[in-house]
């Protein structure tokens, strides 16, 4: 249902980048302000959101513990899947945060003749998943070799490492393809599963097509239209000190990439996107599972209204009297 | 069973393939056997819980206060700030559908609305609709949706089709859990009057009597005296149980079920041998007489008001520490609220076995050890004389509760009783025990008989995985350690995997002490002859 809307849209943006592009009196204003404004609003949207979700408190300690606890010192305690300390739910959280610990739990169940249910591996998600995200942020460090001069050298080992094998010329970075085949898979695997058809909204579709998009544009120029990399980095430094510039030199389709870049940073904080910031304060996952050894105080525990042993006492005395109970109040 | 609930290889005809029309405009359709029946309004008077009217879900006017809705926005807006994983559990799924297939009601009844992501999409529309910048100004596009009546039918028939098991929320990639925006979403739906009774009713037993089943004194008197003579007909021991016993070392609490129902009841013949076994000194009480809560499934303030009774009366026996006994949900309530909410326990003592001498630092603030915590520091110190081939008759698996198993960690403890006190003891699947076990389907106040065509779908991975270590191992006892599954597996099993009985694990434990001075034992505690006992020759005169 929300494909098509979807496609179209981020067609749209293609189409406003590369008209800007062309017409001149627009170039400054795609090429300078629409990116940095996007930045500010990435950085303003996302503090906002973090601010928003800080200030909600934690009222009570509720990790959803995947293994054993730690109980009796002779029975193994899962240290990463069930912490009880705040180094354990370290080792947790970057367990979740750099391998999508729990994703990679991921089973299908499948119900056959017999009834038989059984559940298998699926580890696809996993996979697709944790190389989107891990492709995706080489490939943006990789970028900061347009914004920085002299290039740090971790990026430029980076890319040695990503172009490791030196196929073509230009040599192809393996982040560049991982990512699109992942991100096609996501796709793919949205449209394609029954359930998850079922479940996804507009704003699915629209950030895997935008990032598709993003990414499109990036490897279009890289590999197969020729883009002048010297005014590129000039428009790019003069982004990053605030103090910008749009060569003549920059062709339509980097502001393509650009426009597309900053609707996502845009659109960032105010969509599921912010998933990013928002798993390092999921209370399931980042609480030790010391419940019952350190107390947890909850700012708004307020008093309400129980039912006393004085209260229960008075209205059963004389049951509790006739049962032979001992009695408080004689 | 009721006449209503179709067969097996009927119910078992389960459609995965979604509906055509897209979700948000499918209206819910309460069918019988599918849905709990309203709380009676004497109970939500009793409790001074608001609109209390009688109605049913299926009526087409639910009499809800005329500015029902601004009742509930109001009340989603004052939990986004309370609760910081409602808000976030609002902002940030990606609907990735890892959870989609990992919910028992979605395996048994293939109703996408059942798939965790989509139940808690079912309140993330009306979040966005009136919490987010996006879902005010495009509605559409945000996936935002008014709240209108069908709305809330949806939430009534879903919220109340979640047994808050968490499974859903050990595969999420942020650790969503829908069972928490379950428990919020039951708490909205509260403010208007929209509750189960099969939950409620507890509720109001429970904080007037103590108790879920509404036990007074004296009827909590008779039946632990009718455990004691019980045991001693069928052990020749007398022991003794101290019922509000001041000064006494451990205050034992334990689900109401264990003192009322069946097969709950041979537990608490299991405690009271073990009790008496290691000569603890302990005491019980008619006022903290319960230790589930409901309270858990209705919001949590009911959390807290029933949960009072524990500390409060651990506090007027001037005991040391508490013990608890087999239950689930109370257990979640007990690790993950208890001292949060009525603490701090600083009258109590760090719980320490007077037997093995053993601290249990675990639980150094909320001084409340679980019995299979204590039971296991036991056996492991050797303090226990045990005939596991008492238990010869029955060959064991285990069903790992959800609380126990995923609010908590409680694995091993029982599984290395178990070990100790049978012989014959098989795990089910791994993909269907510890943390990633399937709920009963009946937990969260859902265990009700006008709901058992669901609690028979979302129990069918429970039953099916029962079934695969029934055909293979030949296993005829489930054990669990909790109340809701003492009460609920039973039927289940009858239905999917007849052959298979449910029992405590203190009931095993309780056939296998060899108790001081008693007669030999012929039967186990359900008075069936031992395995190994060979039936008497039979001389004809
Ligand atoms: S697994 Fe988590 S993020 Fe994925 S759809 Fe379910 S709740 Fe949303
Ligand atoms: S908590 Fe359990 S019942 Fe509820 S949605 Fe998750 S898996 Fe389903």
């Amino acid at each position: 249902m929300h494909v098509l809307p979807a496609l179209i849209t981020v067609l749209l943006l293609v189409a406003a980048g590369y008209a800007a592009g062309r017409i001149e009196a627009l170039r400054f204003f795609f090429g300078a302000v629409v990116p940095l404004a996007a930045v500010a609003v990435f950085l303003g949207g996302i503090a906002w959101r973090v601010l928003r979700w800080a200030a909600s408190p934690v009222p009570f300690r509720i990790p959803t513990t995947c293994g054993q606890q730690r109980s009796l010192p002779w029975l193994k305690h899962a240290r990463l899947d069930n912490p009880a300390t705040g180094w354990g739910v370290l080792g947790r959280m970057a367990l979740e945060v750099l391998l999508f610990r729990s994703l990679f739990r991921n089973t299908k169940a499948e119900l056959h003749a017999g009834p038989k249910l059984v559940y298998s591996e699926e580890k696809w998600l996993w996979l697709a998943a944790l190389a989107f995200h891990w492709s995706f942020l080489i490939v943006f460090l990789r970028h900061l070799r347009f914004f920085m001069e002299p290039v740090p050298a971790f990026v430029l080992a980076l890319q040695n490492l990503d172009g490791f094998f030196q196929i073509g010329a230009p040599v192809l970075y393996w982040s560049g393809v991982i990512i699109l085949v992942a991100l096609l898979y996501l796709l793919a695997r949205r449209l394609w599963d029954p359930q998850i058809r079922y479940v996804s909204l507009f704003t699915d579709y629209f950030a895997l097509m935008l990032l598709l998009g993003l990414v499109s544009s990036g490897l279009l120029m890289r590999y197969f239209t020729k883009v002048d990399i010297v005014a590129v980095k000039q428009l790019a430094v003069g982004l990053i000190t605030l103090s910008p510039v749009v060569p003549a030199a920059v062709s339509p389709l980097v502001f393509v990439h650009l426009f597309l870049l900053s609707v996502l940073l845009a659109y960032f904080p105010f969509s599921k996107l912010v998933h990013m910031p928002g798993v390092f304060l999921s209370p399931t996952r980042n609480l030790a599972n010391n419940n019952r050894a350190r107390r947890h105080v909850n700012p708004w525990n307020y008093p309400v209204k129980v039912h006393t042993y004085e209260e229960w006492e008075e209205e059963f005395r004389d049951k509790i009297v006739a049962a032979g109970l001992p009695l408080d109040k004689e | 069973m009721s006449e209503t609930v179709p067969k097996p290889d009927e119910l078992v005809q389960i459609d995965y393939r979604p509906p055509v029309r897209d979700w948000m405009h499918t209206p819910v359709q309460f069918r019988r056997g599918t849905f709990c029946y309203a709380a009676a309004p004497k109970n939500l008077k009793y409790l001074e819980m608001p609109n209390p009217r009688d109605w049913q879900p299926m009526d087409e006017d639910w009499k809800l206060p005329e500015n029902w809705r601004e009742i509930i926005l109001e009340g989603m807006r004052e939990r986004l700030e309370k609760f910081r994983s409602f808000r976030l559990f609002m902002d940030i799924c990606v609907r990735c559908g890892a959870c989609a297939d990992k919910c028992h009601f979605y395996i048994g009844s293939g109703d996408p609305k059942n798939m965790p992501v989509l139940r808690a999409e079912l309140l993330r529309s009306v979040y966005r609709r009136y919490f987010t910048l996006a879902g005010r100004l495009a509605p559409k596009l945000a996936g935002a949706r008014d709240l209108t009546v069908d709305v809330l039918k949806e939430w009534f028939y879903y919220f109340y089709q979640c047994t808050e098991c968490r499974r859903c929320s050990v595969f999420c990639p942020y650790g969503i859990d829908t069972a928490e925006v379950t428990m919020l979403a039951r708490e909205l739906l509260n403010l208007v009057g929209c509750n189960i009774n099969w939950a409620i009713e507890p509720v109001a037993n429970c904080f007037r009597t103590g108790n879920h089943l509404g036990v007074q004194p004296h009827g909590f008197k008779d039946s632990i005296e009718f455990a004691v003579d019980e045991l001693e007909d069928l052990t020749g021991v007398r022991v003794e149980v101290p019922i509000m016993k001041k000064g006494a070392e451990v205050l034992f609490i334990m689900p109401s079920a264990d003192y009322f129902a069946s097969p709950h009841y041979y537990t608490l013949l299991g405690y009271l041998l073990l009790f008496h076994h290691v000569g603890l000194d302990y005491t019980v009480s008619a006022y903290a007489s319960e230790g589930g809560n409901f309270g858990l499934f209705t919001s949590h303030e009911m959390i807290k008001r029933l949960n009072d009774k524990m500390y409060r009366e651990a506090r007027r026996l001037k005991v040391k520490y508490l013990i608890g006994g087999e239950c689930g949900h109370m257990w979640r309530v007990i690790h993950q609220y208890m001292d949060t909410m009525n603490g701090p326990a600083d009258f109590l003592e760090v719980p320490v076995s007077p037997v093995t001498g053993t601290r249990f630092e675990h639980a150094a603030s909320t001084k409340m050890i679980h019995i299979c915590e204590f039971t296991a520091d036991l056996i492991r110190h050797g303090k226990l004389k045990l005939d596991p081939s008492r238990n010869d008759h029955w060959k064991v698996t285990f069903h790992d509760s959800c609380n126990p198993a995923r609010a908590m960690g409680l694995l091993e403890e029982p599984r290395y009783i178990l070990r100790n006190v049978a012989r014959h003891f098989y795990e089910m699947p791994e993909n269907t025990i510890r943390e990633q076990t399937f709920c009963c389907g009946s937990g969260s106040g859902l265990g009700t008989d006008e709901n058992l065509e669901m609690r028979l779908r979302g129990g069918l991975p429970r039953a099916n995985a029962v079934k695969y270590v029934r055909d293979r191992f030949g296993v005829n006892l489930l054990t669990c350690i909790c109340a809701i599954d003492k009460a609920t597996l039973p039927p289940l099993l009858d239905y999917w995997v007849p052959g298979v009985e449910v029992a405590g694990v203190h009931e095993l434990v309780g056939n296998a002490l060899v108790m001081e001075g008693e007669k030999p034992r012929t039967t186990d505690l359900r008075g069936q002859p031992l395995a190994s006992i060979q039936p008497p020759e039979v001389t004809h005169a």
